[in-house]
């Protein structure tokens, strides 16, 4: 794409072709100075309370370091990054391919599209503070699943991760998954009905399969729906947070503690705002280290 | 940002004086009180004050026993928009006295003689340097024991008084046949139940040594390991789909007796009457085996903000509507609990309810009354939390017993 | 950019196809069982439910529940049920949703068409920002809210929101409009068009499905919104989710399940009207007439 600005072709800039050279910048401006303000101001604030002392509200007595030195020594934080990483890759990684695959189907001029488009969105628009019961109860072994299969006389089934601690985590995986991938398959649908239907046809008639058409051509240019599938479904994992408090509480144990439910607990729930400030700290650092060297290979390549 | 921050600085001392929203003979109320029976309980607070001409703002916000609350708290004091009057419990109310944000209720207290009815422990929350700050609504009591009486009768089990009496009830159960025990597996209600776990198997000396002075050596000791290994006795006697549950679905259980017993406050008590059963001939109430003697409580209260150095005139008719005889008797029929001073009679309420009046008044004689660690009513926030999360994680197998025990004593040292 | 058809020019076989409507249904099936057990527990009785068959079907059928979580269940001191607080979310989303997508829609129409030295890096900040988390947020912005004179108002949350949603649907248009002809612009450019005409008349025409996306995008995560609505709106602007979790969450009382489903079904209405509705400017070809034109 060229990066030439439109304006700057013409010669002697009178008044109106100096403001049409302005006009862009200052449309763009009320939107990055909210941003500065109430984004990175509050970021740096929140780096500032990470070296204090605060605890139930903020308050300004430095004490350096000494909240990153307890929050390492927190078992349950570091349970909470591991479950992260397992949590983020596994929900990233499902959702952009269970989405991809339901927009291919939807655009092959499905009869009903209309009925399941919204039947693959709706979990988006309800409140996990009660889904969550529904899930609990689905996955229990005694009321849910199990219990279902054993009384059509499935007896050997077995479904409880639940309530194990070392797959709880892979439930929430699911329910996050149920209520994600819907909206993913609307970026990706919006994407592909954007996309130029001469070039495939132009293809066709060079007789290239569906598989490589979809392979060479319409999955390349869909590179920038990927990117935002990818940076709204890192923000949800990052941010999940009453999922988990309503599916498992965090359990069992604390084996399903995610960094949000963390912060959170320590922010307002413990009256520890210091060591939750630095876990905040902590957490946007990583996310500065995964996502910029994504956003600086992508967006660059588009010189 | 510098800005910011001075401002945030001045907000706490600043915020009595912008108590905006609410008219002036208005009254906001922020609390969590929204299911049915204690919403329509608070009713009568309000038309009781609407009978005075004050209005009444309704701030209602539930989530995980007030903590949803006191987070929208923080954000409103933040704002310099305080509430007028704020449902609180335990440790929340004197960290926000230590912030000189609450109002000084003495001339009231002193007028309508707080001091002579409510019981010492319970003063201790309601009062920071010597000044009343909030008014006290009701005292939960968190060791009680509710059992399922047709389960007990037909193994011939009668209500244990100490834990061995437990144990073999508890085992004869589990051999017949039945869940012995009932449990919802969420942090705070392992924490409840270890609870009355520590307090009988250490007595009150140690309870009040470990969970409120927070002695390392109490923290520490053999005594905390037995408590953990009784913990683990529970554990091994719940059902395996315990995990999660909510704790008015192990209620549940024992009302239709799929279990014999359950650990639980008295707010269990209304899922019992809510199903119809009556107390003494279907279920059972009765203190956790050795616990006898003891209350481990938790209060509600409603803390005042300042507003302006002194009480508004409208806090005052609140305060007061909520000590009133009548309002604590109306109130803690509905909610199970009993009433928050003791000189008010109980022939309203029925036989858990009357029990637990008794218990209190004679706790609290008897310097047997103490405040629950598992509900913010025996150490900070920051270290309640960090008991949750050694109790649970030992409950849930990650811990044995030893490692527990220093766990515990680690994760307080962090928190203190 | 001339689209004849309003579907993909791919063609499939039969097998394939059957294959296709097979997994459609499958998936489906899997995104409608949570709604199955939600559906079931709002129509029978609570005894049922604490009986224990929560996966069956009701004995009894009531609707009972949903006529108490309308309008008789308790979400303050008085039995007002959820009926009166549609009205606050609605004046806060309607406007929320529609001054962040236009913003969104002019920010990506700047990056993509207007390009200016530094832009990548202000796109880069803007995307980063959509990554902080609402923890820190909440304490600063109530203070901010309070010096402003927003707190408590209406106005206030829908500041807030329109701050943390700006980014997504900067996002949204800027990474649509990339793939959009830029020859387009620039002929326009030549025949006189000015910054606003070339939006109006030449990108907006064709933005329906990123529309779509973005609305639904911002609609459901303002109207689900819970901690900044709790937290900046005043006891009877209350938005829908702060009454629906109030009715919900109970720590002490008596969970009446039936009541909560049938209350979550309820508040979630909005949101999946406009699904169904917005669901309609999908269709493909709706660029097309309008581009040539």
């Amino acid at each position: 794409m060229a990066v030439t600005d439109p304006a700057v072709g013409a010669s002697a800039p009178d008044f109106r072709t100096r403001l049409q050279h302005w006009i862009p910048k200052i449309v763009l401006s009320p939107s990055l100075a909210m941003i500065f303000v109430f984004v990175y101001g509050f970021i740096a604030f929140t780096v500032y309370l990470s070296f204090t002392d605060s605890r139930m509200l903020p308050s300004f007595g430095w004490v350096g370091w000494e909240n990153y030195s307890k929050l390492w020594r927190l078992s349950h934080w570091e349970i909470s990054l591991i479950n992260m990483a397992i949590f983020a890759g596994l929900y990233i990684v499902v959702c952009t391919a269970i989405g991809l695959m339901l927009a291919i189907f939807l655009d092959q001029k499905i009869r009903g599209e209309g009925v399941l488009r919204p039947l693959y969105l709706y979990p988006m628009a309800l409140s996990f503070i009660v889904t969550g019961t529904a899930w609990k109860w689905f996955l229990d072994p005694g009321i849910g699943l199990e219990n279902v299969m054993h009384t059509w006389g499935w007896t050997s089934f077995s479904f409880d991760w639940i309530k194990n601690r070392d797959f709880a985590i892979y439930t929430v995986v699911l329910a996050a998954v149920w209520q994600t991938s819907g909206f993913v398959m609307a970026m990706f649908l919006a994407g592909l009905r954007g996309i130029d239907n001469e070039i495939l046809k132009a293809a066709q008639m060079d007789g290239a399969s569906n598989w490589n058409l979809y392979r060479r051509i319409i999955i390349p240019q869909l590179r920038p729906a990927f990117l935002s599938a990818f940076v709204i479904l890192a923000h949800l994992a990052i941010k999940t947070f009453d999922l988990v408090i309503a599916l498992t509480g965090g359990g069992p144990g604390r084996a399903t503690e995610l960094p949000a439910t963390f912060m959170y607990s320590y922010t307002f729930t413990r009256n520890q705002m210091g060591i939750g400030a630095a876990s905040a700290v902590i957490m946007l650092m990583t996310i500065a280290a995964i996502m910029i060297p994504y956003l600086y290979a992508e967006l660059r390549e588009k010189k | 940002m510098k800005h910011l921050m001075m401002t945030m600085k001045a907000s706490v001392a600043a915020l009595a004086l912008s108590v905006g929203g609410a008219n002036a003979a208005d009254v906001e109320v922020l609390h969590w009180w929204t299911s049915g029976g204690e919403a329509a309980a608070l009713n009568v607070l309000k038309q009781d004050l609407e009978g005075q001409g004050i209005g009444w703002q309704d701030m209602p916000v539930a989530g995980g026993g007030g903590e949803q609350a006191m987070t929208v708290l923080r954000a409103r004091v933040t704002a310099g928009d305080a509430p007028t009057a704020v449902q609180a419990l335990g440790f929340d109310i004197l960290d926000w006295g230590a912030e000189g944000a609450l109002a000084n209720l003495n001339d009231l207290a002193a007028q309508e003689g707080w001091d002579d009815v409510v019981p010492e422990a319970l003063q201790a929350f309601a009062k920071y340097d010597g000044k009343w700050i909030s008014a006290p609504v009701n005292v939960h009591s968190t060791n009680w024991v509710w059992a399922n009486k047709a389960v007990l009768d037909a193994n011939g089990i009668a209500v244990p008084t100490t834990w061995e009496e437990f144990t073999a009830a508890v085992e004869a159960l589990a051999a017949a046949g039945v869940t012995p025990i009932a449990h919802g597996g969420q942090a705070w209600q392992d924490a409840t139940v270890f609870d009355a776990v520590a307090m009988s198997a250490g007595g009150p000396d140690f309870y009040k040594a470990a969970f409120i002075d927070l002695d390392e050596d109490a923290l520490g000791s053999d005594t905390m390991k037995e408590a953990f290994d009784r913990m683990a006795f529970i554990r091994s006697h719940v059902d395996e789909n315990f995990s999660g549950r909510d704790w008015n679905l192990a209620t549940a259980m024992v009302i239709n007796g799929e279990a014999g017993f359950q650990m639980m406050g008295d707010w269990a008590k209304g899922e019992f009457l809510n199903a119809g059963k009556v107390p003494g001939e279907d279920f059972l109430c009765f203190r956790f085996p050795g616990t006898t003697e003891q209350v481990t409580f938790n209060a509600d209260q409603f803390m005042m903000f300042d507003q302006g150095g002194s009480v508004s005139s409208e806090q005052a008719a609140l305060a007061s509507a909520i000590l009133s005889p009548s309002f604590q008797i109306a109130f803690n029929k509905v909610k199970g609990s009993v009433p928050a001073r003791t000189d008010v009679a109980g022939d309203e309420l029925d036989a858990c309810g009357q029990q637990g009046m008794a218990d209190l008044a004679a706790a609290a004689s008897s310097g047997n009354l103490f405040g629950s660690m598992a509900h913010g009513h025996a150490a900070p926030a920051s270290v309640k939390n960090a008991i949750y999360d050694v109790v649970t994680a030992h409950f849930n197998g990650e811990f044995d017993s030893e490692t527990a025990v220093a766990e515990l004593v680690d994760a307080v040292s962090i928190a203190k | 950019m001339a689209v004849a058809s309003s579907d993909t020019a791919i063609r499939t076989g039969r097998i394939a196809r059957t294959f296709i409507y097979l997994v459609l249904l499958l998936f489906a099936l899997f995104y409608m069982l949570p709604l199955y057990v939600m559906l079931i527990n709002s129509v029978k009785p609570l005894s049922e439910i604490t009986g224990g068959g929560m996966m069956n079907l009701p004995d009894i059928w009531t609707l009972e529940p949903w006529r108490k979580a309308w309008s008789e269940a308790q979400i303050g001191v008085q039995p007002t049920g959820l009926k009166p607080y549609f009205w606050n979310s609605i004046q806060m989303v309607v406007p929320a949703v529609a001054i962040s997508t236009i913003l969104g829609a002019l920010n990506g129409y700047v990056l993509t068409k207007w390009r200016f030295k530094g832009d990548t890096i202000l796109f880069g900040l803007m995307l980063f920002a959509c990554f902080i988390p609402f923890q820190i947020v909440l304490i600063p912005m109530a203070r901010v809210l309070g010096v402003l004179g927003l707190a408590g108002s209406t106005w206030g949350l829908v500041l807030v929101h329109l701050v943390y949603g700006i980014g997504f649907t900067t996002l949204y248009f800027r990474n649509y409009y990339a793939v959009f002809p830029t020859e387009l612009v620039r002929a326009a450019q030549i025949d006189g068009a000015g910054f606003f005409q070339i939006f109006w008349r030449i990108l907006l025409p064709s933005s329906g499905p990123i529309a779509v996306v973005s609305v639904i995008w911002q609609f459901t995560n303002i109207w689900n919104d819970f901690l900044f609505g709790a937290s900046f709106a005043a006891g009877d602007g209350a938005p829908m989710t702060v009454a629906l979790n109030n009715l919900v969450q109970s720590s002490t009382g008596v969970k009446e399940y039936n009541v909560h489903f049938a209350g979550a079904i309820l508040a979630a209405t909005p949101t999946l009207l406009v699904y169904i509705v917005a669901g309609r400017y999908f269709v493909r070809g709706l660029m097309a007439g309008s581009v040539k034109g």
